[in-house]
């Protein structure tokens, strides 16, 4: 009896040490989280319901930001496109993705000069992809209209033309995706055990039929991570737009992006609580987003 | 994980800066040592060479400089004027300038002019205005920017047409923009932009008698016609003599880079492109630059840079002597031969030989007719209101007046909130 009780007492203390250590290991992480993430979010949301003065004077002003946010015909307009964009690139950028990621999983001549290249606009800053896009689309000197002048198409004015601009964006934001969604599912296709495809070609199913029947189930898992990731993503588009789009391009009302109507407020015109509101807003589309993402996944994400 | 420890480094190399800096400021034997902020790379070598011979003459008090990217400097400036740590001595600019000094962080200057019996005389009106809020005035004066009609010379030769003289009136600009307009080849006659408010439509409402804002800073002036009318003129460049490439093709190409190439014969442009014409090989051959035209009479922008003092800097004694070392006829030579235009009347004649291919006393006749930059305490707010609008107007969507309507009532808006 007495001994036990001493074993007993013995594990918990050893427990509690556990917990320390354990806690005293992850600390750096979780305060940086909580300091520089969790924290920021509560006070943005308490910043949305004030009004900003300058130098950091703020007073409260209930809903008054929220009203004047959605009082801007321009929220409608950032709202969306940043909608069409994100549901236009992101099933987009994760089609071909797959079709390149299964592509680079054979064994061929230049590989990883292949994967090199497809990862390049990762490792690129985002300013200077929309420096280069933009001169590319110049509708008068870009290579873009000049080779389609080859083929005798009078190419649009890509950047300033309203009914061009975001397919455009589109592009470039496609073209940026795939980098990061190539590597990922690459690590997903190389985790599909070649057996499968062994006893899949020895029945006689071609390559294409074991495509769409092994590696797209498999794959679903990482599929589905993607494509959380990339819809994340693609609502805080910014950078590239900020650099090809200027505030006084005529085509701005179907270009401008939520984050970037953010930027005009909190940036340019200093209106941090009108920003503040704008961020919150967009947060809460994300996260209602994602819950639904989740929700959805029981239907089509296999997991072995 | 990557990101945290970024922070983690930055948070760092800031408390370790942040403690390292605590030996600063004055001590007991008349030693001091301010810091100055300014914003542009080019200058930080006239700069330091300007401390040097303010040691001369003041071997106790040390200057560092702090040189931020005009980017980011204000946002830092913000930054630390919100938590009370300022720079001693700064540059400002005049759209940040009312929000400044109305929030009280900016030393007020006058009783120290008159203390010192400085002159104020060397300077121009319309610059020191710039730097006046509720009859007290906060900075002297550093530099200054004005307006000019920059042609291409080889065009105008090759049209046969007289280069722009100081005789010329609007008239005469629209004839000769008709006359360089050569459609065949992608040649126009001029670049009605406005991606840039001081070098285009300012000048043209000012010169046509309007006003952006009155001088008590309440009332847009918008709703006046000749505002509208100067704006309408600058427009119908585009859209009825059809002289200038559209709004969307100077958003596709911006319109320096057009006339840098030859495609446009005439731009309105500040003095401060100066450095890029002259870089740009051909511009420096074949540009030169003359007085705007006159509509109801010949007028221009003045924008310069103001050297202010922080309210809450602890060698303000120091920070003013280097403040004046800084707007000196000495100091202003010095800046004259780097290629910046003094604020100094006299000494600008090493600036203009500093360019001889250009007619650069073009820039300080404008400055004789120049009237201050507008601005009030949200600048920003009102200047990206007449920015959107006029943009709309310039692209078709709506028409002059139209937008005229619509500034002159959101303006209103923000000026009354103020």
């Amino acid at each position: 009896m007495k001994d036990t009780k001493v074993a007993t007492r013995q594990m918990s203390t050893l427990k509690k040490n556990d917990i320390f250590w354990g806690y005293l290991f992850i600390a750096p992480t979780l305060l940086g989280l909580l300091i520089f993430y969790i924290f920021p979010v509560f006070q943005t949301f308490y910043y949305s319901f004030n009004d900003w003065g300058d130098f950091g004077n703020y007073s409260w002003s209930g809903l008054q930001n929220y009203k004047d946010m959605f009082d801007d015909p321009q929220i409608w307009y950032s709202f969306r496109n940043t909608l069409v964009y994100a549901f236009v690139m992101v099933p987009f950028s994760i089609a071909i993705s797959i079709v390149i990621a299964v592509l680079l999983n054979q064994k061929i001549k230049g590989l990883t000069i292949y994967r090199t290249l497809f990862f390049l606009p990762v490792v690129t800053m985002p300013a200077a992809i929309g420096m280069i896009w933009k001169w590319l689309y110049n509708a008068d000197y870009g290579i873009i209209n000049h080779m389609l002048e080859w083929f005798s198409i009078d190419g649009p004015s890509w950047l300033t033309d309203p009914n061009w601009v975001l397919i455009s964006i589109i592009i470039v934001g496609t073209w940026s995706a795939i980098g990061t969604n190539m590597v990922i599912l690459l690590s997903g296709l190389q985790g599909i055990p070649k057996s499968l495809y062994e006893a899949a070609s020895l029945d006689g199913a071609s390559p294409i039929y074991s495509f769409f029947k092994i590696t797209l189930p498999l794959l679903s898992p990482t599929i589905f991570f993607v494509a959380v990731i990339s819809f994340i993503s693609a609502f805080q588009v910014f950078d590239f737009i900020f650099m090809m789009v200027s505030p006084t391009n005529p085509a701005i009302d179907s270009a401008q992006s939520v984050i970037y109507l953010f930027y005009h407020y909190a940036f340019v015109i200093g209106e941090k609580g009108i920003a503040a509101a704008i961020a919150f807003v967009l947060f809460i589309i994300i996260l209602v987003l994602t819950i639904i993402q989740f929700r959805l996944q029981k239907r089509w994400v296999h997991y072995e | 994980m990557k990101k945290f420890y970024v922070v983690l480094i930055i948070f760092l190399v800031f408390t370790l800066g942040a403690c390292s800096s605590n030996d600063e400021g004055a001590s007991a034997d008349g030693k001091a040592t301010i810091k100055y902020a300014y914003w542009d790379k080019n200058q930080e070598d006239m700069l330091k060479d300007i401390v040097k011979a303010f040691n001369k003459d003041y071997p106790n008090i040390q200057v560092k400089l702090e040189l931020t990217p005009y980017d980011q400097y204000f946002t830092k400036l913000d930054a630390a004027a919100t938590g009370g740590s300022l720079p001693d001595v700064f540059w400002m600019n005049g759209p940040n300038f009312v929000k400044y000094a109305s929030n009280e962080m900016l030393e007020p200057i006058n009783n120290r002019i008159k203390d010192d019996e400085l002159d104020l005389s060397p300077y121009p009106k319309g610059l020191l205005g710039l730097y006046q809020y509720e009859d007290k005035t906060y900075a002297l004066p550093k530099d200054y920017d004005t307006v000019g009609l920059w042609y291409n010379k080889k065009l105008f030769d090759e049209a046969g047409i007289d280069y722009p003289n100081e005789a010329w009136k609007w008239d005469d600009l629209v004839e000769a923009a008709k006359a360089l307009t050569n459609p065949d080849k992608d040649i126009y006659g001029i670049a009605a932009f406005i991606q840039d408010a001081q070098a285009s439509y300012f000048n043209t409402i000012l010169a046509n008698g309007g006003y952006i804002i009155s001088e008590d800073k309440t009332e847009s002036g918008f709703d006046d016609p000749n505002t509208i009318d100067g704006i309408q003129k600058y427009y119908d460049l585009i859209h009825k003599h059809k002289v200038s490439p559209t709004h969307a093709q100077m958003e596709t190409t911006d319109a320096t880079s057009m006339f840098e190439s030859g495609k446009v014969a005439m731009m309105f442009q500040a003095s401060y492109m100066i450095p890029q014409f002259k870089a740009n090989e051909y511009t420096n051959e074949h540009a030169d630059v003359a007085l705007l035209p006159e509509m109801q009479k010949r007028s221009n922008v003045i924008h310069g840079l103001g050297n202010v003092i922080a309210k809450n800097s602890e060698n303000k004694d120091a920070a003013w002597k280097f403040v004046t070392f800084l707007s000196s006829e000495k100091a202003a030579v010095m800046q004259a031969e780097s290629g910046i235009i003094p604020a100094y009347e006299g000494t600008q004649d090493a600036w203009t030989k500093s360019t001889p291919n250009f007619n650069l006393q073009v820039f300080l006749d404008m400055a004789e007719v120049a009237e201050p930059y507008p601005v009030s305490k949200d600048t920003s707010k009102w200047s990206t209101i007449i920015q959107d609008n006029l943009a709309k107007a310039w692209s078709g969507q709506i028409t002059v007046e139209e937008a005229s309507e619509k500034i002159d009532k959101q303006m209103e808006e923000v000026l009354a909130s103020e």
